[in-house]
């Protein structure tokens, strides 16, 4: 029986069809995903990694909902000219707590795993409100809205809680003084702004990021969390052999 | 066409209207203080929208019992027209966002309208709007005709015709409030996932119904690639979509996933709804449209056996070709790249089997812009599937990743085969699903296949272009050692090849516009024809012959 004996006959049963179809576009997915999660080297160890605060991931769900990673990675791979361009290559590690991960797949703008603290707060409040007036050939659109537009603080815990259940080790007092914290992450001079550092660590960076302290902004929580992107560890300018993981 | 419902098939679809109407409601005041809130209002209201329709025609006499010696034909008029607004829509939003990165005060400073919002109101609306409704109104018509059997009821057509719409309208008014998971071709956030799931099913069983009851032994090929296409799809979508909502008042999830495996699923997803969406779908279009078109046999059985096996296998090997360099582990991006070079062989076998079954008719070619569509489509899914090859490969990747080139190569599959085939099959159908002697001005076909063929062109050659500088610019060092140009060097030299990218898209839209213009008016005012083929299940059809001789 030859094979297109056999597929002669199977092509005159449909479950059996199916079935092959099925099982055939399996295989693939089957070894290529199902090993990263078993295979220890597939992640780096980095003790030093952080959580991102409440503030910031507000601010992540703003870039998320903006469709930023539209135009901007966060992935810069292992050629030389993105290491001296943007700095050391993306480990896995980095992007552990990224659910989902932004790693992008374009550049119409520059890559932005490393931008953190590379420009002062205010320079990223005047790009975004109007990137035109700090870059003059820039063609990326204006979100002017984020300064006047108030933080949603009330779902915060609500966020972290699901972040948990996903695998993000939050704790109990992180999730329910989620709204408290990012309040005072932006607003250093506050009685909610002690413990925030005392919950997420002393890298933790406290400062009024739109430029006034005293109102909660979406720009705030998107310029938080562009001034930590690639600073929740520092596991990628370490020498390669400090590291678990990956040589 | 509600006239055409049996009274209890009318009793049945104001019963799913109502639950889908409850549905709607339930995530109304479940997420009334969210962005949620307004997408159960727009289900409430389309629902009840539907309730009403069929409630104006409810007491319109039964249909006579001689509909079940024809096919049942209404989803897919319905279905072509639906893809037909959704591509003028997804051409015209494409456009304004290429205008956008030339002119970007094009947004005109509002949230809804910026690059970032209306990119995925593009890809969705052309991908699952204009493509899947297209394959939706095409798999019935073929299913019957190629099964010699009607289809099982005439309820579930259209429950998975309007459930998917409702689908499409759900995702892009998203996406404009900026309810979106952010993962490339799978934005929707999970109650809109989880609706398209409920949509996949049934369409699926009607795909197993129907062949149940065939009258021909054998399943043809155009089978083959529908259901490999809906069952694939479906797969990749329920693992990629996993999540976790913050409450169930809120549309916002997280994925169960994180960072290298969320990475590696998204690409397995995102390039497989590529390879089963707008390959093996579109491919099903093609055995049936081009050889009835061209009146001949397709060229070869054994080849369309190798080619769909060899496309079912090795694509869902290929998505981690959009990861190499990237943190995503070696052994992956090399298993990647060697199945994605391994793909041209069935790739070029189902385009050398399309051009091949050409022979005998090429006058047919030269004369008949509706064929022309077709052949076209063969040629660029060839030269697509070898591009994609190429660029899979590491070091080709290293130039081209990140860049317009991507961008390029996706156009050239997008305009030039997915669009072109569903045209050129459009055009063929047309005519006779409303049965006419042909489309209203065969004049205009022949204008929007140079729109489209010329907009094609243009835009390909400009994402060439642009995409290779920008990767050159951003690898050049000057003699010092240093990076020779900035970000913004290449940006600046970006800009001539947007525009020519701008305006090619807008040829395709004049094209889309001119096609949509043709349909309406034939269907308005066509002559009708005097004998229109494959309307009944008596023959065989004429032109099909892939089953092996007996």
């Amino acid at each position: 029986m030859s094979l297109f004996g056999l597929h002669y006959r199977l092509e005159r049963r449909a479950i059996g069809f199916v079935l092959a179809i099925i099982a055939v576009a399996s295989i693939g997915g089957l070894v290529e995903i199902a090993p990263l999660f078993t295979i220890h080297q597939t992640v780096e160890d980095a003790p030093d990694m952080r959580l991102y605060t409440p503030l910031e991931l507000a601010g992540r769900n703003i870039y998320i909902r903006e469709g930023c990673y539209a135009c901007h990675s966060q992935m810069i791979r292992t050629l030389r000219d993105e290491v001296d361009r943007y700095g050391p290559y993306s480990l896995a590690v980095e992007s552990k707590y990224d659910h989902p991960m932004l790693w992008g797949s374009k550049r119409t703008g520059p890559d932005l795993a490393r931008i953190g603290e590379k420009y002062s707060d205010e320079w990223h409040v005047k790009h975004l409100n109007n990137p035109r007036d700090v870059v003059p050939v820039s063609i990326m659109p204006t979100y002017g809205w984020l300064l006047r537009t108030e933080l949603r603080t009330d779902d915060l815990s609500l966020h972290l809680r699901a972040q948990r259940t996903v695998g993000v080790p939050y704790t109990d007092d992180m999730i329910e003084n989620a709204a408290r914290d990012a309040y005072g992450q932006a607003n250093p001079d506050s009685p909610q702004a002690e413990s925030v550092g005392r919950r997420y660590g002393k890298e933790t960076t406290l400062r009024a990021f739109d430029g006034r302290p005293t109102m909660l902004t979406e720009m705030d929580a998107l310029v938080a969390y562009l001034q930590v992107l690639g600073r929740l560890t520092m596991a990628a300018q370490k020498p390669l052999a400090d590291l678990g993981g990956r040589r | 066409m509600i006239a055409h419902l049996t009274r209890s098939e009318r009793q049945g679809a104001i019963l799913i209207s109502v639950l889908v109407a409850l549905f709607g409601l339930t995530l109304g005041l479940l997420g009334r203080n969210d962005p949620l809130g307004i997408h159960g209002a727009l289900v409430f209201i389309c629902a009840v929208a539907v309730v009403f329709r069929i409630g104006h025609d409810y007491y319109a006499p039964e249909p006579p019992d001689d509909r079940l010696a024809h096919y049942y034909d209404d989803p897919t008029k319905a279905g072509v027209v639906l893809a037909m607004i959704w591509a003028v829509i997804g051409f015209a939003v494409g456009d304004w966002a290429a205008w956008q990165l030339v002119y970007p005060d094009l947004t005109f400073g509002e949230g809804w309208s910026s690059f970032g919002r209306i990119r995925p109101v593009h890809t969705t609306a052309v991908i699952f709007g204009f493509g899947g409704n297209g394959l939706i109104a095409t798999s019935f018509y073929v299913l019957q005709r190629t099964s010699r059997a009607r289809l099982p009821d005439q309820l579930s057509p259209w429950f998975v015709l309007l459930g998917y719409n409702l689908f499409c309208v759900l995702a892009v008014t998203g996406y404009m409030m900026g309810i979106t998971q952010s993962k490339e071709y799978a934005e929707p956030e999970w109650y809109v996932d989880l609706w398209l799931v409920v949509v996949r099913v049934v369409y699926f069983l009607i795909y197993l119904r129907t062949l149940a009851r065939r009258k021909e032994p054998h399943i043809y090929v155009a089978n083959w690639y529908y259901m490999a296409f809906i069952l694939v799809v479906a797969m990749l979508h329920i693992v990629n979509n996993l999540a976790v909502p913050i409450s169930f008042g809120s549309a916002k999830s997280y994925s169960l996933f994180s960072g290298v495996q969320d990475a590696m699923t998204e690409w397995w997803y995102g390039h497989n709804a590529v390879a089963f969406l707008l390959t093996a779908g579109f491919l099903g279009m093609m055995y049936y449209f081009l050889p009835m078109r061209a009146g001949r046999p397709i060229f070869s059985y054994r080849m369309s056996i190798i080619s769909f096996w060899g496309i079912t296998f090795f694509y869902m090997w290929a998505g981690s070709h959009h990861l190499h360099y990237t943190a995503l582990p070696q052994w992956v991006q090399t298993l990647g790249m060697t199945f994605s070079l391994m793909l041209l062989i069935p790739s070029w076998a189902s385009a050398g089997n399309a051009l091949m079954t050409l022979n005998g008719a090429w006058h047919k070619v030269r004369d008949d812009a509706t064929l022309r569509f077709m052949m076209v489509a063969a040629v660029f899914y060839g030269l697509t599937t070898f591009e994609g090859s190429f660029m899979a490969i590491r070091s080709v990747n290293s130039l081209s990743h990140y860049t317009d080139w991507t961008i390029g190569h996706v156009h050239a599959g997008a305009l030039g085969w997915v669009a072109m085939i569903t045209f050129g099959s459009i055009y063929s159908l047309v005519p006779w699903l409303w049965k006419r002697d042909g489309m209203y001005s065969a004049r205009l076909v022949e204008a929007h296949f140079w729109c489209a063929l010329a907009g094609t062109v243009v835009y390909v050659f400009a994402m060439w272009n642009s995409g290779i500088i920008q990767g050159l610019m951003w690898r050049t060092y000057n003699e010092s050692g240093t990076l020779a140009y900035s970000f913004l060097d290449s940006l600046i030299a970006m800009r001539p090849y947007y525009i020519a990218r701008a305006t090619g898209g807008l040829l395709f839209l004049i094209g889309g516009c001119i096609g949509a213009y043709n349909l309406w008016k034939t269907i308005a005012v066509g002559k009708p024809a005097v004998a229109v083929p494959g309307d009944a299940p008596a023959p065989r059809p004429g032109g099909l012959a892939a089953q092996p001789a007996e």
